[in-house]
């Protein structure tokens, strides 16, 4: 497919100005001029059109295609909350923060306070930030907050604690906030090894970093002794939210001890994400670390008004321009109102429901290495398909040919051959039955004409992409200058 | 050439008298694919054994290279910048990552003999 700057044909326009009938201003200063042109294409709105309009039906999507993403929660995204986000585009996020300015801005002040009390209720926290841009954006808040009040309060710390199985950004966030980091391995079962744990923990520790359910998409057991532990050392306890969508209204991580969460509204609350973005992690904390918050932070000022603060002396600052990814949090304000108390513990329970219909049907033809009710995600081995030459992306690849978006491959690390779905709640058991049909085939495949799966995909527009070039060899820019 | 020790993570390391030289295992090379990338240490930094050295990328995942031995860096394999790939072809030979100097051959009692090492694999 040709790029859009290929496309361009000089002189070429969509739009004719009429001539300028008011005076022209005076030129811009030599200095502030671009010394040669700056390429955009040039082509007719009909090209426009066609172009996108075709780009999009290359593209593998949620609204295309059943996407069971494993670790990523690709519920489809409800179309109405992008006209509920549509209702604020006039409000200039500048303008709350202008002398006086809080007077105009009302409405979006008491959507921002509502949507944090909203948050804080379903994790059992005391205030939450709506501020951060992304998870690991909001992890990296949290942390930075854990750092602050260890600080405040004198304590000598240097270590964060993860489990192996965390997310990658876990580890990442909290060496960025200047901790050492130590890993402590899962133990048969799938949960970190308490043993291990227990005896990684010091004094010396800032904080221990739990996702809950895991990465395996099990639900540690032993979450309440593991805060209790880290507690007794003055180490704070920090959930990683990324997977919500399991326990929305059925566990709250700030009643089993943890005292930091970050969520993934692109995730749980129904807001595109990818391609489609942009993300928003808000972060919840108990009550003793509430002065640590970002600024500015929301609050109401009497029965019925809004406001902001800026002048908290122990914030840790501001981590985002404005008020973070606004758009996004009114989508998810308009999800949660929307679905209601009920409709949120339903939608936890449809998707784990989900997972383990999946993980009941395919644990005959694929290994599941860790062998017990599952909760939003399941994930397989296809060390069982690897006997016949056959690797986790052949049958990734092969799924492609089928129709659906491959589930996330080769992660967790600690699986061999990887195979991670996570179904999420929005799918029917008609798509979810020809999804594992595909599966089955693709097992069967594997013993007995491997070949099928080494060759897909063959009806994509491009075939098998040799990853390892276009890793190491970048070319990342369409046009030279 | 003296005698090769492995670590639980799939380094190797042989000693020299002071200098160490450190890469990953065979094993650790082709469980990750093809590798796209590794960022070496800067020279001069000091580890202690089992400090996390360097990072290796792969088409598969991103994972940390720890020291097998403590010593502090005095030269890195900067080959590997341009061609990643030889720690596919030569991971316990020509795709060394890097060299350790002032090191203690006594840490070597807390890693693996190539046949201690090879016992380790079949337990995986």
């Amino acid at each position: 497919m040709e790029l859009i700057f290929e496309k361009s044909v000089t002189g070429r326009r969509g739009v004719r100005l009429p001539a300028s009938d008011v005076p022209r201003a005076a030129a811009l200063p030599a200095n502030l001029l671009h010394s040669a042109p700056v390429g955009l294409p040039e082509v007719a709105e009909l090209d426009l059109v066609r172009h996108f309009t075709n780009l999009s039906r290359r593209n593998f999507s949620v609204d295309t295609n059943f996407y069971p993403l494993g670790s990523c929660t690709m519920k489809y995204n409800v179309k109405a909350l992008e006209n509920a986000a549509g209702l604020f585009a006039g409000v200039h996020p500048m303008l709350p923060l202008l002398p006086g300015g809080e007077t105009h801005a009302q409405g979006a002040l008491e959507m921002l306070f509502e949507l944090g009390g909203l948050l804080s209720e379903i994790t059992g926290m005391d205030e939450v930030t709506t501020q951060p841009l992304a998870g690991a954006h909001g992890e990296m808040t949290g942390v930075m907050i854990i750092a602050a009040y260890h600080r405040a309060r004198g304590n000598k710390k240097r270590y964060v604690v993860v489990p192996d199985s965390s997310h990658g950004t876990n580890p990442a966030s909290a060496a960025m906030a200047g901790y050492e980091i130590i890993t402590i391995p899962s133990d048969t079962s799938g949960d970190m090894d308490l043993e291990l744990f227990r005896q990684a923990m010091t004094d010396e520790v800032a904080a221990v970093m739990m996702t809950c359910p895991n990465t395996l998409g099990l639900f540690n057991p032993h979450i309440k002794e593991i805060c209790d532990i880290a507690h007794a050392h003055d180490a704070l306890c920090y959930y990683d939210g990324a997977n919500l969508n399991a326990i929305m209204g059925k566990v709250r991580p700030g009643d089993v001890g943890f005292d930091v969460i970050h969520l993934n509204l692109h995730k749980t609350f129904g807001t595109p994400h990818g391609g489609g973005g942009p993300g928003s992690g808000p972060v919840g904390v108990k009550e003793a670390l509430i002065p640590y918050l970002p600024v500015p932070r929301i609050v109401k000022t009497s029965e019925v008004d809004f406001g902001i603060e800026t002048d908290r002396p122990l914030s840790i600052g501001r981590t985002a321009n404005f008020f973070g990814n606004f758009g996004v949090m009114v989508k998810a304000y308009a999800y949660i109102t929307m679905l209601g108390r009920a409709g949120l513990i339903q939608v936890s329970e449809q998707a784990v429901l989900n997972a383990n219909y999946i993980m009941a049907r395919l644990k005959g033809y694929y290994d599941l290495p860790f062998e017990q009710t599952c909760m939003h995600e399941c994930v397989f081995s296809a060390s069982r398909q690897l006997k016949h030459g056959v690797h986790a992306i052949d049958i990734a690849k092969f799924l492609i040919d089928r129709g659906f978006h491959p589930p996330t491959v080769y992660f967790p690390l600690n699986v061999k051959e990887a195979i991670m779905i996570e179904p999420t709640e929005t799918e029917s058991k008609s798509t979810m039955d020809a999804f594992i049909d595909v599966m089955i085939e693709a097992a069967g495949q594997a013993g007995h004409n491997p070949q099928a799966l080494l060759d897909a995909p063959l009806t994509m527009p491009v075939s098998r992409l040799d990853e390892t070039k276009a890793a190491r060899e970048q070319h990342v820019c369409c046009v030279d200058y | 050439m003296s005698e090769t020790y492995f670590t639980k993570e799939h380094e190797w390391v042989r000693i020299d008298g002071s200098t160490a030289t450190v890469g990953i295992s065979e094993h650790a090379a082709h469980e990750l694919g093809d590798i796209t990338f590794i960022e070496l240490p800067q020279t001069g930094k000091t580890v202690k054994q089992f400090d996390v050295l360097a990072g290796i990328e792969s088409v598969k995942a991103a994972s940390d290279i720890y020291a097998p031995v403590s010593g502090t860096v005095s030269a890195v394999n900067d080959g590997l910048n341009d061609a990643p790939e030889v720690v596919n072809e030569s991971a316990e030979d020509a795709g060394w990552i890097a060299k350790l100097e002032g090191v203690d051959a006594a840490e070597l009692s807390n890693l693996m003999t190539r046949a201690q090492y090879d016992e380790y694999l079949k337990s995986l």
